[in-house]
């Protein structure tokens, strides 16, 4: 019995302390999550029942080494008894209120153009040019995605207006980053100076900073039949617009050009040693235009998900306001990964969401909150991710021989 | 490394801004980047020439010309002090963000720690009135230099300990200083003004005897305050650290080569949190001479829609991390900012809505000009051999 136990390649896996650290981070989300609607245990004792268990399950981890993990989960073991005690001395009444299904509508809402713009990303700094210059794409794509979408009376045209914009000031980026050998976090910020400028311009030159016509076609909201009437799941994705699709699929199919085709290896093989790349005759500089302005159309997607997805075909002057940069974030909190960055992204939109609705707890500290994913994101970078690794070549130009 | 000839190095970059004729090189992108913003002009239909005089006009450049005389002069000197209040808040994020990267680190971060800064010095100067003038003064002023060190100290310690992207954490630090600002002098925050039944989301003012004093011009009309010398004593301190101090030899070879600083014994860790901490000292100085000098209260609208932070990037990259560097591009984005506000810009001219963004078309194109520095070299090297050939 004992032999088929160590045997046990299930067994071997639960013993492994990487699991035991994960599993122990789930259980300390779960030790919150109890007190929470649907579930809203009203006791005290099962949060911290589950909580005690997360953080053994860390602490266990802590000791065999895993010690960022370890910590981490045993973190959120004690955070999420914390935060579950707290919730069952809330009044059920806000908890129905903030806690709902459209919750995690929400937060796929907010976190839609930082999937766009992280997998953006991802693609750029893969194949090896830094691309800080996200924001800016992504404002481009939210403006001209409004212009297209208005003078071309669909938000398909829309949309490809945008992608089209996004590309050309990614081709900006690439030529000055791969031709021309420049800095290219110089020259990522330049594309953002350059954006703002441009949109702002033209915002003013062609819509008077205002006047973007009401009823601009935008992009529809899916419904999904039957399951739109289901208990929880319903108001969660039953009706979520057709980009936050597009954006799951998109996590997806770049994990899997990036790790399971030809044309992945070539490109991260561009990013991770390109000298090496080039001798074996790949075209180094071909797979880096094409990655950067690639880069560019995804994260103009992302911002003509903000003007004419969820925004309902409104335009406002610097309308990405950061998100760009948050999308970085996400990608480098992800490590460089699809499903990393994915992570990433869902926990800030979750913040943005959440924060939205704490003001029922407190309407005073209402701006307090929004300042809650940022802070979240500072904590996990710094606790959680620690050193992240860059693509080796990230960020260095190469110059052929 | 193999790619030493690529010029991908600090060292290799700053040899060949030297090859590339050290002030030569920014001074051409300035004027292509104008030159290119010419061509935006024109595409709109207005005349680039008398659109660009508006701007330098209104910028104030002109009270420079003695033949400017009467009202003019008296409307040009009034333009040009509000140049030079935006040139010291420039110089010294600039600073912020040159410091930063002449030890490795993009400090984005500017911003936050200039917010934090001004948030001290209104706190600071809006409480306390008893106290006497010069040392509430001096206390405001330590104050918002402290707090926006240790906040800049946060990024550092956190990339020190950790190994957190400075460029995520300052990022984040800034929006974090955007919201928690803003609920400060906003609706019910703790900063908030009672003045009006407490309706209107703007802080209460700092304290008369905290103003700096105004050398020119009218202090009403916010003249040029005495913080214009603080800039211009930042510059000299920052030279002076860089290239004459010890820890300036560090945080130069610390941006030069990381490992190869961490051969020769130098601190690598620490000197990032030093190196942070000093651009926070900038910036939050900044803050406290912008609050103290000419803006006395902010609103929450001042605190989310100010973009100094963000312009002292293209302040430091223009000025290639040099004192003299800072100083010159300050003065420039200064004049753009002041020449192409709604205030200052002949209407009948260009559309001042249009201006401000086209201020902002310059200020791309000269940062991606300015860092295409191969791109100098070649047409260095291009005139060299055309000196040859005649």
């Amino acid at each position: 019995m004992s032999t088929f136990a160590l045997d046990n390649p299930v067994w071997n896996r639960l013993r492994d302390p990487r699991t035991a650290g994960i599993a122990g981070i789930v259980l300390g989300v779960v030790a919150c999550f109890v007190a929470l609607p649907p579930i809203t245990a009203r006791s005290p004792l099962y949060p911290v029942l589950v909580g005690i268990a997360a953080a053994i399950l860390g602490l266990s981890a802590a000791l065999r080494g895993l010690r960022r993990l370890g910590w981490g989960a045993f973190a959120a073991g004690l955070i999420g008894i914390v935060l579950g005690v707290l919730a069952t001395r809330s009044s059920e009444g806000n908890l129905s209120i903030v806690f709902t299904a459209s919750l995690i509508a929400s937060m796929f809402v907010f976190s839609t153009p930082l999937v766009f713009g992280s997998m953006a990303g991802i693609f750029s700094e893969r194949s090896g040019v830094v691309n800080i210059g996200l924001e800016g794409m992504m404002l481009m794509g939210a403006f001209w995605g409004v212009y297209g979408a208005d003078k071309g009376k669909s938000w398909a045209v829309g949309i490809l207006v945008a992608m089209l914009a996004g590309g050309l000031l990614a081709l900006v980026h690439a030529y000055f980053a791969i031709h021309l050998r420049a800095d290219q976090i110089v020259g990522g910020t330049a594309v953002n100076f350059l954006a703002l400028g441009i949109t702002g311009y033209f915002f003013f030159q062609l819509y008077n900073g205002q006047d973007i016509p009401i009823g601009v076609s935008t992009i529809p909201d899916v419904h999904l039949p039957y399951i739109r009437h289901w208990k929880y799941i319903g108001p969660a994705i039953g009706s979520l617009n057709l980009l936050v699709w597009v954006s799951f699929a998109l996590v997806i199919v770049t994990w899997f050009v990036l790790f399971k085709t030809p044309i992945g290896l070539r490109i991260r093989a561009c990013g991770e040693h390109p000298r090496a790349a080039d001798t074996v005759g790949i075209n180094v500089y071909a797979i880096r235009y094409g990655c950067v302005v690639l880069s560019g159309m995804l994260a103009a997607l992302g911002g003509a998900y903000l003007s004419i997805g969820f925004g309902g075909g409104a335009y406002t002057d610097n309308m990405t306001a950061g998100r760009g940069f948050i999308a970085l974030a996400a990608m480098i909190f992800g490590n460089w990964r699809p499903f990393g960055a994915f992570g990433a992204a869902l926990l800030f939109g979750f913040s943005t969401a959440l924060a939205y609705r704490l003001p029922a707890y407190s309407g005073s500290a209402a701006t307090l909150f929004q300042a809650l994913p940022y802070v979240l994101t500072l904590i996990a970078v710094a606790g959680v991710v620690g050193r992240t690794v860059p693509p080796a070549a990230d960020g260095k130009p190469y110059k052929k021989q | 490394m193999a790619e030493q000839d690529d010029a991908p190095t600090v060292a290799g970059r700053l040899a060949l801004a030297q090859r590339a004729g050290g002030a030569a090189g920014p001074v051409l992108t300035a004027v292509f980047a104008l030159l290119l913003g010419g061509f935006v002009v024109l595409a709109t239909g207005a005349n680039p020439l008398s659109t660009y005089r508006a701007i330098f006009d209104g910028s104030g450049l002109n009270w420079l010309f003695p033949w400017v005389s009467g009202s003019a002069r008296s409307f040009a000197a009034t333009n040009l002090q509000q140049t030079l209040l935006l040139t010291t808040a420039l110089v010294l994020c600039g600073l912020a963000v040159s410091v930063g990267f002449r030890c490795g680190l993009f400090n984005i971060g500017g911003q936050g720690q200039y917010i934090v800064g001004s948030i001290f010095a209104l706190w600071i100067g809006s409480s306390f009135v008893t106290m006497n003038g010069p040392l509430h003064v001096v206390l405001a002023i330590a104050a918002a230099t402290l707090t926006g060190a240790a906040y800049a100290g946060i990024a550092g310690l956190l990339k020190a300990i950790t190994g957190a992207h400075e460029v995520i954490s300052t990022i984040m630090l800034n929006w974090i200083a955007v919201w928690v600002g803003s609920w400060l002098v906003g609706q019910g925050g703790a900063l908030q003004s009672h003045a009006n039944g407490a309706s209107v989301p703007i802080s209460s003012a700092v304290a008369p005897a905290t103003h700096l004093h105004v050398f020119w011009g009218n202090p009403v009309l916010q003249g040029l305050d005495v913080g214009f010398f603080f800039a211009l004593a930042a510059l000299v301190v920052y030279a002076v650290l860089l290239n004459r101090t010890t820890l300036g030899f560090e945080l130069r070879a610390v941006g030069f080569n990381p490992e190869a600083a961490r051969y020769a014994g130098i601190a690598v860790a620490r000197t990032y949190v030093k190196t942070m901490a000093i651009a926070g000292a900038f910036a939050g100085l900044a803050g406290a001479i912008d609050v103290l000098g000419w803006e006395f209260q902010l609103g929450v609208t001042d605190i989310q829609t100010s973009q100094i932070g963000f312009i002292a990037i293209a302040v430091a990259v223009l000025g290639r991390n040099r004192a003299l560097g800072v100083f010159f591009s300050a003065l420039l984005f200064g004049a753009l900012l002041t020449g192409t506000s709604t205030r200052n810009l002949d209407a009948t001219v260009f559309r001042p809505d249009l201006a401000g963004n086209l201020t902002l078309i310059i200020q791309g194109l000269v940062v991606l000009f300015v860092g295409a520095d191969v791109l100098m070299l070649w047409l260095w090297n291009r005139r060299r051999r055309l000196r040859v050939a005649t």
